[in-house]
C-alpha cells in the first residue's frame, strides 16, 4: 500500500475506466440500433479498444513477473473475432436473400451463382 | 538450404510457436523451451495441407507502418462510433452497402484484409466475389460512397499488396 | 495496489455486468437467430473482461487462464453456431 500512486496506477486506472464506458456504449449500441447490420459494429468497440485498454493495465499493474503473456488475450481476439464476425454477416445476407428481404444487395459474383433454396423465414 | 526448407517449412509459424508456448507457459526453464521447440518442428509438417502456399512477407517498413496505421484507425473508428452511437439522436448516421473492386488476389493478404476491416470498427467484411474481383462491406457511415472506396483502397489495399504481391 | 486502482476496478466491473444485462436484452429480444448469437458472442467476451479485471485485482494468473480459455471456448461456440443457422447443420 503506497501513499500517492505512482503514474502507472492512475494509468491503469484511467483505462479501467475508459474499458468499462466503451463496452457499456458498445451494449448500448446493440441493444438500440435499428438492424444486425447496424448492429455489426458496436461490438468491434469492444472487442479491440475494450481488450486492449484492459491488457495495459493489467501490465501496467504487475509488479514482478512477466507480463507479454497478457498480449496474447488481445492478439488471440484479433485472430478469432473477424472469423465469427464474418461468418455470422455472412449469416445474415444469406438468410435475408433467402428470405427476399428488401434492402439486401444482390452478391457481388457473377448472376450465374443463384439461390435455389426456398424462402425462408427471417427468424 | 534444401535441406533446412524440409526440416522448418514454415519458420515464422514455427517462432510463434515456440513464443506462444513460452509465453503460455511463464517460463523459460528449459523443459518449456524443449517442450516448445517439439511444437515448433512438430507442428508445421503435419499442417502442410492446411497452410497456404508461397506466402511470402516483402517490404517489412512498409508492414510496419500498415500495422501502425490499422492502430490509428483502430483508435480514431472507435471514438467516431461510441460518438454514433452515443449522439445517434441528433446525428444518424448513414450506414451502407458498399462495393468495393479489388485487385488484391493473393489469398493470404485477402485474409489480412479480412481482419483488418472487421478489426477496424465501422467496416465489417460480408461478401467476396468468388473471383475475387469485388468485395461486399457494410460501412457505419459513408458521406460519399466513391471517397470511400479511394480510401479504402488507399489506406488498406494498397500496402497490402505490396506486402504479398 | 492503491485504492485508485481498486475503485477504478469496482467501476469496471460495474460497467461490465450493466453492458451484460443490456445484451442479455438483445440476447432475449433477438429478433434473428444471428442477432442472438452475436449477442452470446459479446456476453462470452464480457466474461471474459470480467477474469481479466479480477486478474489485476487478486494479482492471480490463474484468472488469465480463464480468461483465455473463456475467450477460446467463445470463439468455438460461436463460430460453431453461426455455421448452424447458416447451413441448419453443424458437420457438412
Amino acid at each position: 500500500m503506497n501513499e500517492m500512486p505512482g503514474w502507472e496506477q492512475i494509468a491503469a486506472a484511467g483505462l479501467l475506466i475508459a474499458s468499462g464506458i466503451l463496452v457499456v456504449i458498445s451494449s448500448i449500441g446493440v441493444l438500440r440500433l435499428p438492424d444486425f447490420f447496424r448492429r455489426m459494429h458496436p461490438p468491434a468497440l469492444a472487442y479491440t479498444l475494450g481488450s486492449w485498454t484492459v491488457t495495459l493495465a493489467a501490465m501496467l499493474t504487475t509488479e514482478t513477473g512477466p507480463v507479454a503473456h497478457l498480449l496474447l488475450i488481445p492478439l488471440l481476439l484479433a485472430i478469432t473475432v473477424p472469423v465469427t464476425t464474418v461468418l455470422l454477416a455472412r449469416v445474415a445476407l444469406f438468410r435475408r436473400r433467402a428470405a427476399r428481404s428488401g434492402d439486401t444487395p444482390p452478391p457481388v459474383t457473377a448472376p450465374a451463382v443463384t439461390l435455389n433454396e426456398q424462402p425462408m423465414a427471417e427468424r | 538450404m534444401n535441406v533446412l526448407r524440409k526440416i522448418v517449412p514454415a519458420p515464422l509459424m514455427s517462432l510463434t510457436l515456440l513464443l506462444l508456448w513460452v509465453a503460455l507457459a511463464r517460463s523459460t526453464s528449459p523443459g518449456q523451451i524443449l517442450i516448445g521447440l517439439v511444437l515448433a518442428f512438430g507442428v508445421p509438417p503435419l499442417t502442410t495441407g492446411l497452410r497456404l502456399k508461397n506466402v511470402r512477407l516483402r517490404a517489412p517498413l512498409v508492414l510496419m507502418r500498415f500495422v501502425l496505421t490499422v492502430a490509428v484507425d483502430v483508435v480514431t473508428s472507435n471514438a467516431e462510433i461510441a460518438w454514433g452511437i452515443v449522439a445517434g439522436r441528433w446525428r444518424q448516421p448513414r450506414p451502407a452497402f458498399v462495393t468495393v473492386p479489388l485487385e488484391l488476389r493473393d489469398p493470404a493478404g485477402l485474409a489480412a484484409l479480412a481482419v483488418v476491416t472487421t478489426i477496424v470498427p465501422g467496416t465489417v467484411w460480408t461478401e467476396l466475389a468468388l473471383d475475387r474481383s469485388a468485395l461486399l462491406l457494410h460501412v457505419w457511415d459513408v458521406g460519399d460512397e466513391s471517397a470511400f472506396v479511394a480510401r479504402f483502397k488507399h489506406r488498406y489495399e494498397r500496402p497490402l499488396r505490396e506486402i504479398f504481391e | 495496489m492503491s485504492t485508485l486502482v481498486t475503485g477504478a476496478i469496482t467501476f469496471a466491473l460495474g460497467c461490465y455486468a450493466l453492458a451484460s444485462i443490456l445484451v442479455i436484452v438483445r440476447l432475449v429480444r433477438g429478433p434473428s437467430a444471428q442477432d442472438r448469437v452475436s449477442a452470446l458472442d459479446l456476453l462470452y467476451f464480457h466474461a471474459m473482461l470480467v477474469m481479466l479485471v479480477l486478474s489485476i485485482g487478486h494479482r492471480n494468473d490463474v484468472y488469465f487462464e480463464a480468461a483465455l480459455l473463456i475467450a477460446l471456448f467463445g470463439f468455438v461456440s460461436s463460430a460453431a453456431l453461426a455455421k448452424f443457422v447458416l447451413r441448419g447443420e453443424v458437420i457438412e
